[in-house]
């Protein structure tokens, strides 16, 4: 067992693994992270807790992830590499391990252009591939990315890092999957998959190089309740595969919110039946609520005993 | 060559709103290249001050001077009796050149008329594109001779984040990604091996991290 996570033990019993996500709030309200976190609890393996996602400012991931902890959830800490150098980064991942953390997520990170300060200066000193070995150089070779060894208390965490089927070239795509599992990554979240004939695509070179046997592949779904947001995203967000069928299901339904769980229930059961994913990380993005009841629906709780 | 963008014209103004006699000095070099800093850019900024001015009610007198380099000692010292007296010195070089004058004549001020972009080239007439961030350590023997550094918003080392879409940077719909690019040449090469290691992270000492650089020619050195 590299981390003891729970999400590591679900992964290795070989359970269908189910995370979702709590993006912390732009205030130093604990309350809101709570509440969020009751949606999850007892619901999912795992929680992602974002970093300032969209280069917005909110409450730090590792703060919310400590409080999440002190609900009962299992938070998975995303680390992203725009803001903090190496030295914060180990820092911080030190940090995360002393407060109970147990699964570290490494993203690159959205732009700073796309946030609220769009001014500021990105640091990328490394990039996600690079703070994936560096995690993994922490916890197994017990020595810092200067190769000072850690003399004892080593992080132990589960790394996981993210893949998206859907941006280009698609071809490299699977080999830069390939990459980050040679760097470390122990688990994957996907991007949100709309397009289920793209992604099976994916999936098959996935199996085909044999990746799905060195890492655990989750995919990631988000619920929607308007067919707006899916416009929104086809048209705004980079590296996103929207066919228009399903926009169109969206916009004709009398009760939009009811199609787009029906909708996502239809995607968890199309990609349990795809050869290599080992479960799905949900986003339910400004609709957290909704985990429990899709979840419940979906004929995935309770959740398993590990 | 640095490419260098006129600061906007108002901005110009102001810098020089106290002096009555300035010398306008451009450069031969890379701004004459890019359109902003040569002859030509020296005598139309000369007269599109000298209206503004008139405009306002107020003289002013433009000596005009472009040597061949504004980077190097050389160049700039035939005109220092001129530059001794003028109140002030408008440079249209690029950042070397304002400081090289303001270095060798500590009297006078030389305010700054552009703003320095990067090194690049013109990829098509009237445009320019930023190529090398001068960053230290070259990469380009591995990338197929295109720099990420220079051209990835995130200065990866390690292939597309996932906002490549179509060949385009999710930062900016008009700026190709640079590894799909990187990608595309490495295959018609096929060298696509070299995308396959992981790139350990960098030093950045090498770039701006750690104070100013220099460079020693051991050899040439007196």
């Amino acid at each position: 067992m590299k981390s003891g996570s729970r999400l590591e033990k679900v992964l290795i019993a070989g359970e269908f693994a189910v995370t979702s996500e709590l993006g912390p709030p732009q205030n130093a309200d604990p309350e809101v992270i709570k509440k969020k976190a009751q949606y999850c609890l007892g619901k999912v393996d795992g929680v992602n807790i974002t970093d300032n996602q969209t280069a917005i400012v909110r409450t730090s991931s590792i703060a919310a992830a400590s409080i999440a902890i002190s609900c009962g959830i299992e938070p998975i800490v995303q680390m992203v590499c725009r803001d903090r150098n190496r030295i914060a980064m180990q820092s911080d991942i030190l940090g995360a391990a002393a407060l109970g953390v147990k699964n570290l997520l490494c993203l690159s990170g959205d732009h700073q252009s796309f946030g609220n300060h769009p001014q500021a200066k990105g640091v990328y000193d490394l990039d996600s591939m690079q703070l994936i070995a560096m995690v993994k150089k922490m916890r197994d070779d017990k020595r810092f990315l200067c190769d000072d060894p850690i003399k004892e208390h080593e992080p132990r965490l589960f790394i996981g890092a993210v893949a998206n089927p859907f941006a280009d070239p698609f071809e490299f795509r699977v080999l830069r999957l390939g990459k980050k599992i040679e760097a470390g990554a122990d688990f994957i979240q996907t991007q949100c998959i709309f397009d289920i004939d793209k992604f099976s695509k994916w999936m098959e070179m996935v199996v085909k190089e044999g990746l799905h046997k060195k890492t655990y592949i989750l995919a990631g779904l988000m619920p929607v309740r308007s067919h707006k947001a899916l416009v929104y995203m086809k048209n705004n967000v980079a590296g996103m595969s929207i066919p228009d069928e399903i926009i169109k299901r969206m916009e004709a339904a009398e009760d939009p919110k009811e199609k787009g769980i029906e909708i996502c229930i239809e995607m968890i059961e199309q990609v349990k039946n795809i050869e290599g994913v080992a479960g799905i990380h949900l986003m339910p993005i400004g609709w957290e609520s909704i985990t429990p009841v899709l979840l419940e629906r979906a004929g995935l709780l309770p959740r398993p005993e590990v | 060559m640095i490419v260098a963008d006129r600061k906007p014209f108002e901005e110009i103004l102001d810098s020089i709103k106290d002096y009555k006699k300035i010398m306008l000095m451009g450069c031969g070099g890379c701004v004459t290249i890019c359109f902003s800093g040569g002859s030509k850019a020296v005598e139309l900024l000369a007269s599109q001050i000298k209206m503004a001015k008139k405009k306002q009610g107020k003289e002013i007198e433009i000596i005009e001077c472009t040597p061949e380099r504004q980077c190097e000692y050389e160049f700039i010292d035939a005109c220092k009796e001129q530059i001794e007296s003028t109140d002030a010195i408008l440079s249209i070089a690029c950042g070397v050149g304002v400081q090289t004058m303001n270095e060798r004549f500590p009297d006078s001020i030389t305010l700054p008329g552009q703003n320095t972009k990067f090194m690049g080239y013109p990829v098509k007439h009237a445009l320019w594109e930023e190529r090398c961030a001068g960053c230290g350590d070259c990469v380009l023997e591995w990338t197929g001779g295109l720099c990420p550094i220079a051209r990835c918003a995130k200065k990866l080392f390690n292939g597309p984040c996932g906002g490549s879409s179509e060949g385009i940077c999710e930062v900016d719909k008009d700026t190709d990604c640079v590894w799909q690019l990187i990608y595309d040449r490495l295959k018609r090469l096929n060298k696509l091996d070299n995308l396959l290691a992981i790139r350990q992270p960098r030093d950045w000492r090498t770039s701006t991290n750690a104070g100013q650089r220099k460079v020693k020619f051991e050899e040439a050195m007196l």
